[in-house]
């Protein structure tokens, strides 16, 4: 299917699930959906640095957060418009990528994931001491009383935005993936030093990987300050953002677009279940656990099963 | 003494203990990341699991933290073999170990985390010994107990660690693994063993700086992920797999955060250590006692 | 006398407080076999990698086509024509041996628009005899044919000189003549060819000159049967 095909039927299931939330009863979907949709464009957007280029960001909660606070600047200065708030938390994380990818990503694969690390830390310490978004307090972002498109509640338009942009980290990834860009990606992760030698510009695609990436990962944030009407930085740098756009692709599969979709999808269904039945706690308990049983027994995640049956049933 | 002074001479005495600290938490990882090249990201949830080892015992049996860690070493020098050979059969022998064995490791790190709060909760928890509330003052110098028994302990840790690398069969056969393994086992040593007993040691010396940590400051479980750029930090600062090293880039760093946290406040120290690692990773990665 | 391509002038490389080039002179010129020998640690690889850019030499200058191309990152030495093989074959392992081909296809040469990559990578293949296993999994093949798709690689850069790093180490006989065969048939695509091997009777055959490393020092360098007969390239070997 080509890239063009892709985008189109992509976000006509996107405008497909939109409109089909309007008949659901339960207030509840929206707010569970609001969360698994943020989940798969995080897990998307790690994939593209993570699976695609073979190098671990242990930092997502820093690109997620810097989308989110991004936000609340412009709602503190401006109380600019939705989409530009959107947009512009993606340019910055976007641009932190960029840098964090220019400092480190001459060395090692694992300095990389060091550094990423490091980074959500010391922004987690800027925020926190910052007042202006609110420091440790947090900052309210009131949801505006009149929602736009005629829709019920404010908390519909969040999740068709998310929706959307779920769309959009999909065909993103999936252009990304399937375009020289993407086979240059795949040499770097295979062997990079094979892929330097063969003409790959790996710093030069390292970058570009690190900045979509983080962009994408920015994206995901900018409307989560809107989801409580208040944010303060514990819940923005969570620890939750950082296992899962980890463990999601790899349960998933790391290899395609698909992976990193069923995987936020399955695990974050599971995790609204037992975050309602259990608690939060166990919730992260298990995705731990799930991440290093996949790891060391099936580390091509779910689509390795399946191409591993695929080939199975072509070989009879 | 001017007061001024006197701040400045406490802001380095209090740095220099806590860099002896930091040596001790560090020393771990500069084995296993600096002579194994295992990117044990975990190693701050062992040295967690051996505060709130120290902890129970503290608060059962009323014994010092810091003897029953020393004690209670070989559990966690059991535990680093165990995991060891994990890592080895999943990922080293596969050549996976720089994006899933990474991911492996973190998911240890976050199960052990997670699980700690499930049993204790996020309270912090902290020890009584019979020197926490001790400390010796000349003038306007202050020298706290909590801080200098650990210092002296973490000193002599590293002291005892070098020696026997350098003196010993089984040290020296560590070092040689890291620079050549296929020496190794021409002399009829086999690496894999070698590797294993020395990540097990990493383990062990985190299971003992747990204990130092809960001596020095009150604990909970997320504590942990703040050290982890710490020790990092520390090893690619002292020129990653050399003792001395760690040691100099540990009181280099204890330093630098004892003197933003007088200065600037104590919030921004988690900060220092991991801009330090930052701007280490970018402009000189291979250390101040660099290879 | 045809130009030298490839020019190594006064090349020093140390690793900390040991020096692996001690100042080694070297060229090449078009359509040349060269022979490159020495005995093990003498920095034959050292001085590939210096002349490929995965490593920086300290000292000296390396010129390719008369250009100096010390500042020169790996990726783009392979895109003006120099292109090397690994010792230990790094195959893209999650690829088939077809994409393996397309990723120095793309990145290394310039195509026109349209381009069918996948027939240039036909193409390569079938010159070195491995057509048959072009939707095979590039991780699981045999020793051999790993060594034909290092070179496979090298030469889907259309490179015009080509450095093979022992690609017939641990060999058999018969595997030794069909990479010799690959090697041989470059000259006539009038790619010049630098053989780094061990297996004298392939240097004999393959190399119009041969030049000797020992210690990081060119000790001897020219026609190949003169050399294996100098007494200082007799002594170096003596013992292996």
């Amino acid at each position: 299917m080509s890239n063009r095909n892709f985008a189109i039927v992509a976000f006509a299931v996107a405008i497909a699930f939109a409109a089909a939330s309007q008949l659901v009863p339960n207030e509840y979907f929206f707010t569970a959906a609001y969360v698994v949709l943020q989940f798969v464009i995080l897990a998307t957007a790690w994939n593209i640095l993570g699976g695609y280029t073979g190098y671990v960001n242990f930092g997502s909660a820093a690109f997620f957060a810097i989308g989110a606070y991004s936000t609340v600047m412009l709602y503190n200065a401006f109380k600019a418009p939705l989409l530009v708030m959107i947009v512009a938390g993606t340019l910055v994380a976007g641009l932190l990528g960029l840098g964090l990818g220019y400092l480190t990503l001459r060395l090692r694969g694992v300095f990389f994931a060091i550094a990423s690390l490091a980074l959500a830390v010391v922004l987690y310490t800027f925020v926190v001491n910052w007042d202006y978004v609110g420091g440790a307090r947090g900052a309210y972002v009131l949801q505006p009383r009149e929602v736009p498109f005629g829709l019920p509640r404010y908390i519909h338009l969040l999740y068709i935005v998310l929706v959307l942009e779920a769309a959009v980290a999909l065909v993103v990834a999936r252009t990304i993936e399937k375009s020289t860009i993407g086979r240059g990606l795949a040499a770097i992760r295979d062997d990079e030093l094979a892929a330097e030698c063969s003409g790959v510009p790996t710093l030069r695609l390292k970058i570009f990987s690190a900045t979509v990436s983080g962009a994408l990962m920015g994206m995901a944030g900018t409307t989560f300050p809107f989801y409580l009407s208040y944010i303060e930085p514990s819940s923005a740098f969570g620890l939750s953002y950082a296992v899962n756009s980890i463990a999601m692709p790899l349960i998933g599969g790391m290899m395609s677009w698909i992976g990193p979709l069923i995987g936020a999808v399955l695990l974050g269904t599971v995790q609204q279940l037992v975050q309602v039945t259990i608690s939060s706690a166990w919730n992260l308990l298990i995705v731990g656990v799930l991440l290093v049983l996949f790891v060391t027994l099936a580390p091509n995640g779910i689509m390795g099963w399946v191409e591993a049956w695929r080939k199975r049933r072509s070989r009879r | 003494m001017e007061a001024s002074t006197a701040l400045v001479v406490n802001a380095i005495i209090a740095g220099l203990l806590l860099g002896g600290f930091y040596a001790a938490v560090s020393l771990g990882i500069s084995i296993s990341f600096g002579m194994l090249d295992v990117v044990n990201i975990a190693h701050p949830a062992f040295i967690i699991l051996g505060s709130y080892v120290a902890y129970i015992v503290n608060d059962r049996l009323g014994f010092d933290p810091i003897l029953v860690s020393v004690v209670l070493s070989p559990l966690f020098f059991a535990l680093g073999m165990a995991l060891y050979r994990i890592y080895y059969l999943c990922f080293e022998k596969r050549g996976q170990e720089s994006l899933r064995g990474l991911a492996f490791f973190f998911g240890i790190l976050f199960i052990t985390e997670v699980t700690l709060v499930l049993i204790f909760g996020v309270d912090y928890r902290l020890v009584t010994t019979a020197y926490s509330e001790v400390t010796w003052r000349a003038g306007d110098i202050d020298l706290p107990m909590r801080l200098f028994v650990p210092f002296l302990v973490s000193i002599a840790m590293v002291v005892a660690l070098q020696l026997f690398l350098t003196h010993t069969f089984f040290g020296r056969a560590v070092l040689a693994v890291a620079q050549d393994q296929l020496a190794l086992r021409l002399m009829g040593v086999n690496p894999v063993r070698v590797k294993e007993r020395a990540f097990a040691l990493s383990i062990a010396t985190a299971g003992v700086a747990g204990a130092f940590l809960i001596v020095i400051q009150p604990v909970q479980p997320s504590i942990g992920r703040e050290y982890i750029g710490l020790v990092f930090a520390v090893c690619v600062l002292g020129g990653m797999g050399s003792i001395w090293g760690t040691l100099i880039g540990a009181l280099v760093l204890g330093i630098a955060e004892s003197f933003t946290s007088t200065f600037f406040g104590p919030s921004w120290a988690p900060a220092v250590s991991f801009g330090l690692l930052l701007a280490t990773l970018a402009f000189r990665p291979s250390g101040i006692l660099g290879r | 006398m045809s130009a030298a391509i490839l020019e190594v002038s006064g090349v020093v490389k140390r690793f900390g407080g040991f020096t692996a080039l001690d100042g080694v002179d070297f060229a090449v010129t078009a359509g040349e076999r060269v022979g490159l020998i020495g005995p093990n640690g003498s920095g034959k690889s050292t001085l590939v990698n210096c002349i490929a850019g995965t490593l920086r030499n300290e000292e000296g200058r390396i010129r390719f086509e008369g250009r100096d191309i010390h500042s020169y990152p790996a990726h783009r030495r392979i895109r003006l024509g120099l292109a090397r093989s690994f010792q230990i074959p790094k195959p893209f392992a999650s690829m088939s041996v077809l994409e393996n081909l397309c990723v120095p296809l793309l990145y290394a040469t310039k195509g026109g628009e349209g381009r069918r990559v996948a027939d240039e990578a036909h193409g390569i293949l079938r010159q070195v005899g491995l057509h048959e296993k072009a939707h095979a999994m590039s991780g699981g093949l045999t020793q051999v044919d790993m060594r034909k798709l290092e070179l496979a690689r090298a030469m889907a850069a259309k490179p015009k000189l080509l450095i093979s790093d022992e690609a017939m180490a641990g060999l058999s006989t018969s595997e030794v003549d069909d990479i010799l065969e690959l090697l041989m048939g470059l000259k006539a695509q009038g790619v010049a060819v630098i053989m780094i091997e061990h297996v004298m009777r392939a240097v004999m055959k393959f190399s119009e000159r041969i030049a000797v490393l020992v210690a990081g020092r060119k000790i001897a360098d020219g026609d190949p049967q003169a050399v294996v007969g100098t007494p200082e390239v007799v002594k170096a070997y003596l013992g292996e």
